[in-house]
C-alpha cells in the first residue's frame, strides 16, 4: 500500500460540550473534514481512561485525538479538563515507550464555538498520520504474543 | 424625677429638677441669646450672653441661665432692664475684641450697638474664648487636643505649645461647634488627593435617597467614637456620641453588629454584581492627578440632586465648567485591561452628555470607538443628543494631560478625520469598564460555579439557559453572569426569579440518570475520588469503608469513574463495557457484512 492511497484510521474522544458541539456544528455546517475521523462521545474528557487511548490503539487506530474544553472556565463540570490536562502528558510519555511516535496523539481544546477550528485539526491531523504511515500496532502486538 | 415650679417672665412653667433655667426656656420657646452654649456639652458660663435676673428667697441677681439650676419658686426675668444693659456691655465688650465677626456684629445691633466701645490692636481676631472647642474635644472626641493656654490678655486656645499635634485626629468637631469660624482645618497637600472628593461628607448618613430601609448608617471609618476606639484599642470606648444624646427616639446603638444568619433554601439566585475598573491602571489618562478627572459613577454622585453639591455640576473649585470631554471605553475592548465590551458605557456616557448641556451648557466632546446604541429607543436618544450640539469624535482618547493652568488636554485621534486632535477642557469623565468583583471567585468555588474568560460567571449555555447555571439550584441575576444596562438586568433578574420558582414550586428535581455509581464490594476505601469529585457529591461511609455517590449531586462527568484505581465506579450510559464496545466496533466489521464480503 502506497503512503499516497493510505487512508489512516482515527479515533476521537470528545467531551460531549465543548469539541463534539464543535464537531457537530461543523458537520451541520458543512465544512470539510476527512472521513477518517470517527468519534466517540464522551460527557467529559475527565471521563477518558488511558486505557481507552491505548485499547483504539491495540485495535488499530492509527491515531488518537483527546478534545475538551478550554481550561480554565469552560468546563462543564468546572475542573474536569484539568483533570485530563495532568493524565495526557503522563499518557504521552508512556506512548512513547511503547513505540508509538508523537504525532500520532493529539489532545487539546475546542470550545463549541470553535466548529472551525475542529474540521481544521480533522484535515491537518489526518494529514499528520498519513505522512507517518500505517501503524499496525495490533500486529506488533500479536507476534510478540507469539 | 421630681419636678418643680417656677415663674420666668410672668409664665408659670413646669419643669425637671436639674435641668439649667437655659434649657427650660428653648424648651417653653423663650429665646436668651447664647454663644458658648451646646446641647450635648456640659455648660460652662464663658460668653454671659444669656444672663438673666434671678429672684428666689427675696434675693436678687444677674445669673447665666446655662449654668443656673432650676428650683421651686424660682421667678426669673429674661429681659428686664437689668438684663439688658448687661448683655449690652457684654456685647460691647466682645465686639471690641472682635470686630469682624457677623454672628457678633448682628448680635450687637440687635441690641443697638452699632461701632465697638473700645478700639482694638487685632481686629482680625475672631476667638472670644467660650472655650466650646475645647469641650467638645476633651467630653466629646476625648482626643484632648486643644486647650487653653496663657492667661490674661495673652490667653489663646490652641494645641500643646501651639505646635501641630498627633493628638489631633482631624474629627473637624471643633470647626463645626465654633460659634465665630475661628476654627479651620487645613489638610495637607498630600492629604487632599488621598481624600475622596465624592465620598459621603458625614461620619452619619443616609446610604442614598432610594435606601432601603431609609435609615441613616453610621460609617465607622470615620465616626469619631469608632476612630477613637480603633486609635486606643478600646481604650477610649464611649467617644462623642452626640447623635446618641440628641436623637430623640433613642435609636441609635453603637453595639450593633453584623451579624451571620444561617438559613436553609431551596434555590439561590446570585447576584453579586459587578465592580468598576480601576482607572488608575492606565496612567495615560491622569486619573487622581487632577480632582476634576472623575469616572462615570463619581459623575452620577455630583449629579444627583442628593449628592454633595445638590445635583450641580460643578469644578473641583465650585466653577461651572465650559468645555467638558467623556472619554469611553476605560478599560473595556482594550487589550491592556478587559477586552470584552461593558455595554453600558457608550448609553450612560450619552445621558451625560445630555445632562451637562441641559445643567450647564457647556461644550462637550465624545471621544468614542464605536457608538453602541442596541437598545429600544437608544439609537433615538444618541439622535437628540448629537441634535443637542454634543461634539461627537470617532476614536478611542489616547492620553489626558494636567496643565500647569489646571486645564486638562484630551489627545486623541478623530478617525473620521484621520488625524490627531487635542481639546482642552476643564472635566474629563471616563467611561470606566464594569468587571467582575474581585472576590468572585470565592463565590464561584462556594456554589461550584464555572466563570468565563472574562471573569464573569458562566451561565449553563449561553442561548438556550442564561439563568442557569451548572448546579442545579443555583441561578444567575444580572451583572454577575456579564456586563448588563438595567433592562437587560431586570430580564435577566425577573428570568431567574421564575426559574427558581418554578423549581421550589414543583417541589422535587428531577436528575439524570447518567450518574456514577460505587460498587461496594469492590471499593478500597482509597478515597482517591472524593477529592476529584467538582461537586463534592462524593462522601466516605466511615461505617462499612466505602466511598458513596450522592446521586442528586452527581452530574455524571465520569471524572471518578476514570480515576478508580480499583474499577469501583461506574458511570452509568457510559460504562467500561460500553466505551470499549464501541472501540472495538470502530475496527470490526459485523458477521454479516463479512459474509457480503467486506474486507475488514
Amino acid at each position: 500500500m502506497s503512503d499516497k492511497t493510505f487512508e489512516p484510521h482515527i479515533v476521537g474522544f470528545l467531551c460531549n460540550w465543548c469539541t463534539y458541539t464543535a464537531a457537530d456544528t461543523a458537520g451541520v455546517s458543512r465544512m470539510e473534514q476527512p472521513p477518517n475521523v470517527d468519534i466517540i462521545r464522551l460527557m467529559c474528557t475527565g471521563r477518558i481512561e488511558p486505557a481507552f487511548i491505548l485499547k483504539a490503539f491495540a485495535e488499530g487506530a492509527d491515531g488518537v485525538i483527546v478534545s475538551g474544553c478550554h481550561p480554565p472556565g469552560d468546563c462543564h463540570y468546572n475542573s474536569g479538563n484539568f483533570k485530563t490536562f495532568r493524565r495526557m502528558p503522563l499518557l504521552e510519555r508512556l506512548l512513547e515507550q511503547y513505540g508509538i511516535e508523537k504525532g500520532r496523539f493529539h489532545w487539546g481544546w475546542i470550545s463549541g464555538a470553535e466548529a472551525p477550528k475542529w474540521a481544521q485539526l480533522t484535515r491537518d491531523f489526518t494529514e499528520q498520520v498519513r505522512g507517518l504511515g500505517p501503524l499496525d500496532w495490533k500486529r506488533q502486538l500479536e507476534s510478540k504474543e507469539d | 424625677m421630681s419636678m418643680v415650679t417656677l415663674t420666668i417672665d410672668g409664665q408659670t412653667i413646669q419643669a425637671e429638677e436639674g435641668q439649667t433655667i437655659l434649657e427650660v426656656c428653648r424648651r417653653n420657646s423663650i429665646s436668651i441669646p447664647t454663644l458658648c452654649y451646646h446641647p450635648v456639652l456640659e455648660p460652662f458660663g464663658a460668653c454671659r450672653l444669656c444672663t438673666v435676673e434671678i429672684a428666689q428667697g427675696g434675693r436678687n441677681g444677674l445669673q447665666t441661665a446655662c449654668t443656673y439650676p432650676v428650683s421651686d419658686g424660682l421667678v426669673v426675668n429674661t429681659s428686664s432692664p437689668a438684663v439688658i444693659e448687661a448683655r449690652r456691655m457684654i456685647l460691647g465688650l466682645l465686639l471690641s475684641r472682635c470686630p469682624n465677626v457677623p454672628v457678633i456684629q448682628d448680635l450687637a445691633l440687635e441690641y443697638g450697638i452699632k461701632e465697638p466701645p473700645f478700639p482694638t490692636d487685632k481686629p482680625e481676631e475672631d476667638c472670644i474664648l467660650c472655650g466650646l472647642c475645647v469641650r467638645a474635644c476633651h467630653e466629646l472626641v476625648k482626643a484632648g487636643a486643644i486647650n487653653f493656654a496663657d492667661r490674661g490678655v495673652d490667653r489663646v486656645i490652641g494645641p500643646p505649645f501651639l505646635e501641630k499635634t498627633r493628638d489631633c485626629i482631624g474629627c473637624g468637631a471643633c470647626t463645626i461647634v465654633c460659634p465665630t469660624g475661628a476654627i479651620q482645618i487645613v489638610l495637607e497637600k498630600e492629604a487632599i488627593y488621598k481624600e475622596k472628593p465624592l465620598g459621603p461628607t458625614s461620619a452619619i448618613y443616609v446610604p442614598s435617597l432610594q435606601a432601603v430601609p431609609r435609615v441613616p448608617v453610621i460609617d465607622t471609618d470615620t465616626c469619631i467614637r469608632f476612630r477613637q476606639q480603633d486609635r486606643t484599642s478600646g481604650e477610649i470606648e464611649d467617644a462623642c456620641g452626640a447623635c446618641q444624646i440628641v436623637c430623640e427616639a433613642g435609636a441609635i446603638d453603637f453595639t450593633q453588629k453584623d451579624e451571620i444568619i444561617e438559613l436553609d433554601v431551596g434555590t439561590v439566585v446570585v447576584a453579586t454584581g459587578f465592580e468598576m475598573w480601576d482607572a488608575t491602571k492606565l496612567s495615560q489618562y491622569s486619573y487622581g492627578k487632577s480632582p476634576n478627572i472623575i469616572t462615570g459613577l463619581e459623575f452620577e454622585r455630583l449629579s444627583n440632586a442628593a449628592g454633595i453639591t445638590g445635583g450641580q455640576i460643578v469644578l473641583a473649585d465650585g466653577r461651572k465648567p465650559e468645555r467638558v470631554a467623556i472619554i469611553h471605553c476605560i478599560g473595556s475592548r482594550d487589550h491592556n485591561a478587559h477586552e470584552y465590551c461593558s455595554r453600558i458605557c457608550c448609553m450612560y456616557s450619552l445621558k451625560q452628555a445630555h445632562l451637562v448641556k441641559d445643567k450647564t451648557g457647556a461644550e462637550v466632546y465624545e471621544f468614542y470607538m464605536d457608538m453602541r446604541a442596541f437598545g429600544k429607543g437608544y439609537e433615538e436618544f444618541y439622535e437628540r443628543v448629537q441634535e443637542e450640539g454634543v461634539t461627537m469624535i470617532r476614536g478611542r482618547g489616547a492620553e489626558v494631560d494636567v496643565l500647569e493652568n489646571g486645564k486638562l488636554r484630551v489627545k486623541g485621534e478623530d478617525a473620521n478625520l484621520g488625524r490627531l486632535v487635542t481639546a482642552d477642557v476643564d472635566m474629563v469623565v471616563l467611561s470606566t469598564a464594569i468587571q467582575a468583583p474581585q472576590d468572585a471567585g470565592k463565590i464561584a468555588s462556594l456554589f461550584g460555579l464555572g466563570r468565563t474568560p472574562d471573569g464573569f460567571f458562566a451561565e449553563a449555555h449561553p442561548k438556550l439557559r442564561p439563568v442557569e447555571t451548572n448546579t442545579d439550584g443555583v441561578f444567575l441575576a444580572g451583572t454577575a453572569q456579564g456586563p448588563k444596562d438595567v433592562p437587560d438586568t431586570v430580564a435577566h433578574a425577573g428570568a431567574a426569579a421564575s426559574m427558581a420558582l418554578a423549581l421550589l414550586s414543583k417541589g422535587e428535581v428531577t436528575i439524570s440518570p447518567a450518574t456514577a455509581i460505587v460498587d461496594e464490594k469492590l471499593c478500597s476505601g482509597c478515597k482517591t475520588c472524593i477529592a476529584l469529585c467538582p461537586y463534592t457529591a462524593i462522601s466516605f461511609l466511615d461505617d462499612k469503608n466505602v466511598a458513596y455517590v450522592n446521586e442528586v449531586l452527581c452530574k455524571g462527568c465520569g471524572t471518578c469513574v476514570a480515576a478508580c484505581p480499583a474499577q469501583a465506579i461506574t458511570a452509568r450510559h457510559f460504562t467500561e463495557e460500553q466505551i470499549i464496545a464501541q472501540i472495538e466496533g470502530l475496527f470490526r466489521v459485523p458477521d454479516f457484512l463479512k459474509a457480503e464480503g467486506v474486507p475488514a
